[in-house]
């Protein structure tokens, strides 16, 4: 789960993270009450959307006076914010930060992730802040120095030091640096973080380590134990239709093509998308139905693809195991009567009880096309999609 | 002979009050020699009750002692199964298979870390898996028993019913499986593809072996690597994921620590570079197979 900048700031603050002094507004009036409130002379407005890549989007801008707030508020809020991770069409902005201006002597970076290679967290630093780190990996790997943490032990004194030392904080702010590198490791497990990210972490002019942007995600499979972080969520950052799917415990993505996918098993799901794509089709969607696809869930995951106005064919791809292949065909049948279907059917049925379930779905009278095994269910519903059974 | 768990293997199963663990328990007792190898259950709080027949214990070290079931199974819900695992480990099992999906990362690492520190033994599957089966003998997990067919192909993968459609196209070309892991997908997890690939080369009942996989992390390479020098049997694979948009799963930080890497392409070349044939077509991951046993 993502949250935005100025939350994570907020969460950050209670563990001891230093950061610029700043209030969230929802309305131009607001920013600019909220830019008279912190005082003067300089001030930043900071679009607040999940995506990065803010800044080069036009989401972040520089006031000089409460004029210069009003005029950037009014201009960013309501926009549709493009970056590179927001796709084409962009993200609304519906928040604004406003923040005091900072007098920037040298711009850092800081990230903490889980590597699945070492099973521990590891904290990477780095003295190329203010950039793509992306980039900095592949450009100048050697300028990214990182840090695999003992979770018994936490960021030690020494460790933590040792960090702040190879990115450049000069040695008068290294205790201050070392203890923010502490802080941002304790938030981070403490909060049962995915990623934490601290780009750029920067020096002021007069010695002070401040955390100029934040970004946090979290573990959704630790929500549980972090109500406080689930009331961040935004659902208006979120795709409609995922939130839709979460609700009915399915597992779906958007994705850009025209034949929806509905499939049992996150790794089959993907490689029915693959197959599809194989045979020079697209997929519409990601969707994981699960081990047990009721009746209903499959109603609802049909409901979902349909809402998509791209769809053209739809593709049923279900491995019973525990779950029987009659079941599904029954839940298939019930939900292309339900949503009156009208885009072409292909099912591919494999396992336990696959002929009854076959027999169900020829029986229905219902347009399904039937298919063997995933290559030939690809290549048919590709086919259906160019308008050839 | 099979790797991991054969007829003579004795299973526990805690968390076998729950619904699923019943379920599952059930359905493993019907499986071939299985009314022989599950001999008990474990719930702090119902100590001396049975499941239908099964009897129960309070701890994991009660229920070795009393029974001497090397091996557990977890059902546990989520919040509790990183704890189950530690137990388990703690009562020195040879091995635990957790099934449990939706366990938080941070609890994973605790646990592998203490039984690092610890230098345990016991040897973890999953969580967040099917489990692993040996055909004809036993299963343990939520696999259909029935798609699997006893012979001398090795199958381990990451997912569920994927591991299912590769079992069932070999068993309906006639080639059996030794034994089929399924690893989980889980980041932070215990047997990974490599130490399966390592036992399967040990195994003389397994000929060849169909190795699964999915986008993210490099498990996938680190095993074609070891492959590569050291495997004396015929690998194939496949790799789930070409058509996965990247950024959905893995965060801006997640591409960095691993160099970039953890797209299916990729992970399909280093296979390929190491001598795995990789098809990308998954209804063919039984004919490939068939081509390199010859």
């Amino acid at each position: 789960m993502k949250i935005h900048e100025y939350q994570a700031k907020e969460l950050l603050r209670g563990y001891g993270v230093t950061t610029p002094r700043g209030i969230a507004c929802f309305s131009v009036e607001d920013a600019t009450k909220a830019a008279e409130e912190l005082g003067g002379p300089v001030w930043v407005v900071k679009a607040q959307i999940h995506a990065g890549g803010r800044g080069k989007g036009g989401g972040v801008k520089v006031a000089k006076s409460l004029e210069e707030v009003r005029d950037w508020s009014s201009k960013i809020l309501g926009m549709q914010l493009k970056t590179h991770q927001t796709g084409p069409e962009g993200q609304k902005v519906r928040r604004l930060l406003i923040e005091e201006g900072a007098d920037i002597g040298k711009e850092l970076y800081v990230g903490i992730v889980v590597d699945r290679a070492t099973q521990r967290v590891t904290v990477m630093a780095s003295s190329e802040g203010g950039m793509d780190i992306e980039e900095v990996a592949a450009k100048a790997p050697e300028r990214i120095h990182k840090v695999s943490i003992d979770p018994a032990a936490g960021l030690t004194d020494a460790e933590a030091s040792d960090l702040a030392r190879k990115i450049g904080i000069p040695e008068s702010s290294l205790n201050q640096g070392a203890a923010m590198l502490q802080a941002l490791y304790r938030a981070f497990v403490e909060t049962d973080a995915s990623l934490a990210e601290i780009n750029p972490l920067i020096v002021t002019g007069d010695g002070n380590v401040i955390a100029l942007d934040a970004k946090m995600n979290f573990d959704e499979s630790a929500l549980f134990r972090h109500p406080e972080i689930i009331e961040l969520r935004d659902f208006d950052e979120e795709d409609p239709l995922e939130i839709e799917a979460s609700k009915h415990d399915l597992s779906y993505i958007s994705l850009d093509g025209n034949i929806g996918c509905l499939v049992n098993g996150a790794g089959l799901a993907m490689a029915t998308m693959d197959t599809i794509k194989l045979f020079g089709g697209e997929p519409a969607n990601f969707l994981d139905v699960g081990g047990g696809a009721t009746k209903e869930k499959v109603t609802e995951a049909f409901k979902l693809m349909l809402r998509n106005p791209n769809l053209k064919a739809i593709l049923v791809n279900i491995f019973g195991g525990i779950m029987r292949c009659d079941i599904i065909a029954a839940g298939v049948v019930e939900a292309a009567k339900q949503v009156q279907l009208g885009v072409p059917l292909v099912v591919r049925m494999k396992g336990t009880n696959e002929d009854i379930g076959r027999q169900i779905l020829s029986e229905s009278g219902l347009p399904i096309i039937s298919a063997d095994n995933m290559a030939d269910a690809a290549q048919r519903v590709v086919a259906a999609t160019k308008g050839k059974n | 002979m099979s790797i991991l768990i054969d007829k003579h293997t004795r299973v526990m199963t805690q968390g076998i009050t729950g619904k699923t663990g019943q379920f599952h328990t059930r359905a493993c007792r019907e499986y071939a020699n299985g009314a022989e190898c599950f001999v008990a259950g474990v719930h702090p709080k119902k100590a001396g009750q049975d499941f239908e027949g099964i009897p129960i214990f309070a701890s994991v070290r009660d229920a070795r002692e009393a029974t001497g079931a090397n091996v557990s199974v977890i059902y546990v819900p989520p919040a509790g199964a990183a704890a189950a695992i530690w137990e388990a480990a703690e009562a020195e099992l040879d091995l635990v298979i957790c099934i449990t999906e939706g366990i938080p990362v941070r609890d994973m690492i605790e646990v592998r870390d203490k039984m690092h520190r610890h230098n345990s033994k016991t040897v973890l599957l999953g969580p967040n898996c099917p489990g692993v089966i040996t055909p004809d003998e036993i299963k343990i997990g939520i696999m259909p028993g029935h798609i699997h067919r006893k012979g001398s192909v090795g199958v381990v993968s990451r997912s569920g019913t994927l591991t299912y459609e590769a079992v069932a196209q070999l068993t309906e070309l006639g080639l059996g499986q030794s034994t089929a892991v399924g690893i989980g997908g889980d980041p932070v997890n215990g047997l990974k593809h490599i130490d399966v690939l390592k036992m399967f080369n040990d195994d003389p009942a397994t000929e060849a072996v169909v190795m699964i996989g999915e986008i993210g992390g490099t498990d996938e390479e680190t095993a074609a690597l070891w492959a590569k020098d050291n495997m004396s049997k015929p690998v194939v694979g496949f790799i789930a994921g070409v058509t996965a948009p990247p950024g959905k799963r893995m965060g801006h930080a997640g591409a960095i620590i691993s160099g970039g890497k953890g797209t299916a392409e990729e992970k399909l070349a280093v296979m390929e570079e190491c001598g795995i044939s990789v098809t990308r077509d998954p209804s063919q991951m039984g004919k490939l197979l068939q081509t390199v046993l010859k």
